[in-house]
């Protein structure tokens, strides 16, 4: 004990007159202040909302609770998880001190759980991070007592064998040491915590899903996820503010496994204090927040818009669930981002001369638009638009993308219904050539009439293809008979 | 104490008398009771080994209680023995959680299933019952032995071990369920791992560091281990949380999830 006998004192009248505290979460963490008599207000701070700031200017005496319930909740539509938590959520609440506070741990284990539990917080200096001093069997509580001596945004966590299972079901969260002097006012902050998950079941797979040992041990997570649910923080749950206001993030990772290329797509961060330390960096991208790390991370919202949140180790983030959201709402501003202002044809190296599809544009209006023409023109365009897929030559490219080359998909088909498909896209199995294919062909209807009619033309007239021609007109009928797909141009 | 010593007495005078009349007439030895079950002489592969030379550790030949003892059982001992009562008990012996799911000191009232195992008891009350039956707590090595097949399979032992953290995952009193309902196991004991953890007599002895994530690296942590890297199997999860779980005991403490059964040692 490193504890002044001063500070001892009030911590033992502290403890006289509290009594033994209720094994409840609804009061949340619970701060007192001996040193001056107040009762700190303490707000309950599960994810994401944070705990305002303690507002002391000196350091205090400081009371907390937290609580240890083992639960099954959601961890995705329809999926469960049995979790294991500090408060009774992923993360566990946040923990919101002041540099110097004498803090009155208490680790609660709720009576109903299966397990032993003790906590590390990387914010105390001495063995173990306080597990030496917190392990609780079930229905019992323990105490300890630590000097915040560093400012920082730090991790805490589970420390009971198996420690990776422990925090892999959930068992971490943040405790934020605020510095001597006043950060910056911001207008919103907001608390966001990284976690890798191991299901037996597959990402998504329905039902109760238990914990996968092997996967863990192999570092291959099912779920990687902001705060604890896949959608936690997106649609409604997203994190919300207005054009023009600041932001601060407090994020952390509590692994076990994986370390985040944390990035939030379309904004620069302001600051970033990396590594949750005292100092920052200017004008971050992607910040890298390692298992057991956290950063604190500012910026302002100039444009309005959903911004994603991702791991940007992709895979996580399209296949994983690790996507969060920040809708910012209010007018634009267009010398920011003007939104779309062209979305034209880009030919490329693949492209031939532009110059023939000048000239069939030009004939089309003189009404002296020949076969010769529109097969030059749809030459160029056919390169710039189809060939990626199609291939040069319209030989298609098996088995995905059909062949366009003596086709008899093209050669039995109607002209109306090749059309069709040009203009509004296809999906699903079709047979061409005695091959199947099963992909999707995008629409081009926000291609022009004539272009459209040109390509058509070209292909007809290539590759062992009956010839033909196909007229604007044609299309145009086409375009005013039938429906757009959804998301598709007019 | 006074039943421990009463029962250690009988056991002795037990033990002094059985010689003479095996000589004057030999005999099979007496197998055990109805309710027990002779676990064969065996080996126990610690999970933390105190050193390679106890890599593997001979267990004994015992006997041991087919299933948990209930709550009717363990009622039935409070109504002979008054002093175990949870109002008459010294905090010492049992703290404020003994037996707290019953109605009251004397009845179990009828959200407790009495078919289900004597939960919230401490060590010391543990003790007495089995002292009170003339057996004793398994200790650490022999409750292991009965539970882990070292014979089976690899197969089947990740089997097994998967089930085992299936019900440490089982969130809550969800198992607490009537003793044998489910298979023996390959020596035919009950719902080892299946229903509530359960005492061992040296529970005391199976200790890890406080915090767990210490290597041993000097002399004092020789008996306590607990770094995986000591580990004889660190992928073996449930011995680990087993472990976890007797070192985060008191003598005192009362569980929910926490019961008991006893055991006796085999006649030689």
């Amino acid at each position: 004990m490193k504890c002044p006998p001063i500070a001892l004192a009030a911590l033992l009248v502290a403890c006289s007159s509290r009594g033994t505290p209720p094994p409840s979460i609804d009061a949340g963490p619970d701060v007192t202040s001996p040193a001056n008599g107040d009762l700190q207000q303490f707000v309950a701070a599960d994810a994401p909302t944070v705990p305002p700031p303690t507002g002391r200017t000196a350091p205090a005496k400081v009371r907390i609770s937290l609580e240890v319930k083992e639960v099954e909740r959601p961890i995705a539509d329809g999926v469960s998880y049995v979790f294991w938590t500090f408060g009774g959520g992923v993360p566990g609440q946040f923990l919101r001190i002041r540099e110097g506070d004498q803090v009155e741990f208490h680790l609660l284990n709720h009576p109903d759980n299966k397990m032993p539990h003790n906590i590390d917080l990387h914010a105390v200096t001495g063995p173990g991070g306080g597990a030496t001093s917190s392990f609780t069997a079930p229905g019992h509580q323990t105490q300890f007592t630590f000097k915040a001596l560093k400012s920082g945004l730090y991790v805490y966590h589970c420390a009971t064998a198996p420690v990776p299972m422990h925090v892999a079901n959930g068992m971490y969260g943040l405790i934020y040491v605020e510095p001597g002097y006043p950060l910056p006012k911001v207008d919103h902050e907001y608390y966001v915590m990284q976690g890798d998950f191991y299901t037996v079941g597959k990402y998504k797979e329905k039902g109760l899903q238990p914990f996968d040992m092997q996967k863990g041990i192999e570092e291959n997570p099912t779920y990687v996820l902001f705060n604890g649910s896949d959608g936690a923080l997106v649609g409604d749950n997203a994190l919300k503010a207005k054009v023009g206001e600041k932001i601060r993030l407090f994020v952390g990772n509590g692994g076990p496994n994986l370390v985040s290329s944390f990035h939030v797509i379309g904004e620069i961060f302001d600051r970033v204090y990396f590594e949750g330390g005292k100092n920052f960096q200017e004008n971050v991208q992607t910040t890298v927040i390692p298992a057991g790390g956290a950063a604190i991370i500012e910026f302002k919202v100039d444009v309005p818009g959903t911004y994603i949140i991702v791991d940007h180790s992709l895979f996580r983030a399209f296949n994983k669930g690790a996507v969060a959201m920040l809708k910012v709402e209010g007018p634009e501003d267009k010398t920011i981002y003007s939104g779309r202002e062209i979305d034209s044809i880009y030919l490329s190296e693949k492209a031939g001369s532009t110059t023939a599809v000048a000239t069939a544009a030009a004939a089309a209006v003189t009404g002296a638009l020949t076969v010769e023409e529109q097969v030059a023109a749809g030459k160029a365009l056919f390169a710039g638009t189809c060939s990626a897929c199609h291939q040069g030559e319209g030989q298609g490219l098996a088995p995905v993308f059909p062949p366009l080359a003596a086709s008899d998909f093209l050669r039995t088909q109607s002209k109306d219904e090749i059309i069709g498909i040009v203009l509004n896209g296809r999906t699903g199995p079709i047979k061409v050539n005695g091959m199947d294919y099963n992909s999707v062909m995008t629409p081009l209807s926000h291609m022009a009439d004539d272009g459209i009619a040109n390509i058509l033309t070209y292909v007809y007239n290539s590759w062992g293809n009956p010839g033909g021609r196909v007229t604007a007109a044609e299309v145009a009928k086409i375009r005013a008979t039938t429906p757009r797909p959804p998301g598709a141009g007019e | 104490m006074r039943d421990l010593a009463v029962a250690v007495s009988v056991g002795l005078l037990l033990a002094l008398s059985l010689p003479a009349s095996a000589e004057a007439k030999p005999q099979v030895p007496a197998g055990p009771p109805a309710e027990m079950v002779a676990i064969p002489a065996g080996v126990y592969r610690p999970l933390l080994p105190i050193s390679p030379a106890e890599a593997e550790v001979a267990v004994a030949a015992f006997w041991l209680d087919r299933v948990p003892v209930t709550n009717a059982d363990f009622l039935r001992f409070v109504e002979a023995t008054p002093a175990w009562r949870r109002d008459r008990v010294g905090r010492l012996r049992a703290d404020g959680r003994y037996l707290e799911h019953w109605a009251a000191p004397d009845r179990l009232g009828p959200e407790v299933i009495a078919d289900a195992p004597a939960t919230n008891v401490s060590w010391f009350a543990a003790r007495a019952y089995c002292a009170s039956r003339g057996k004793r707590l398994p200790i650490e090595r022999e409750w292991e032995r009965s539970a882990v097949d070292l014979d089976a399979t690899p197969a089947a032992r990740e089997a097994a071990r998967a089930q085992v953290l299936a019900w440490m995952l089982t969130p809550g009193k969800r198992s607490l369920r009537a003793v044998g309902q489910r298979a023996a196991n390959h020596l035919g004991v009950h719902d080892l791992n299946e229903v509530v953890w359960e005492w061992v007599d040296d529970y005391g002895a199976a200790l890890v560091p406080l915090d767990d994530r210490n290597r041993g690296d000097d002399d004092r942590q020789k008996f306590c281990g607990a770094g995986a890297a000591k580990a004889s199997d660190p992928t073996d999860y449930a011995a680990f949380m087993r472990m976890a779980m007797r070192s985060a005991l008191s003598a005192s403490d009362a569980s929910g999830m926490l019961g008991f059964r006893c055991a006796k040692d085999a006649p030689s």
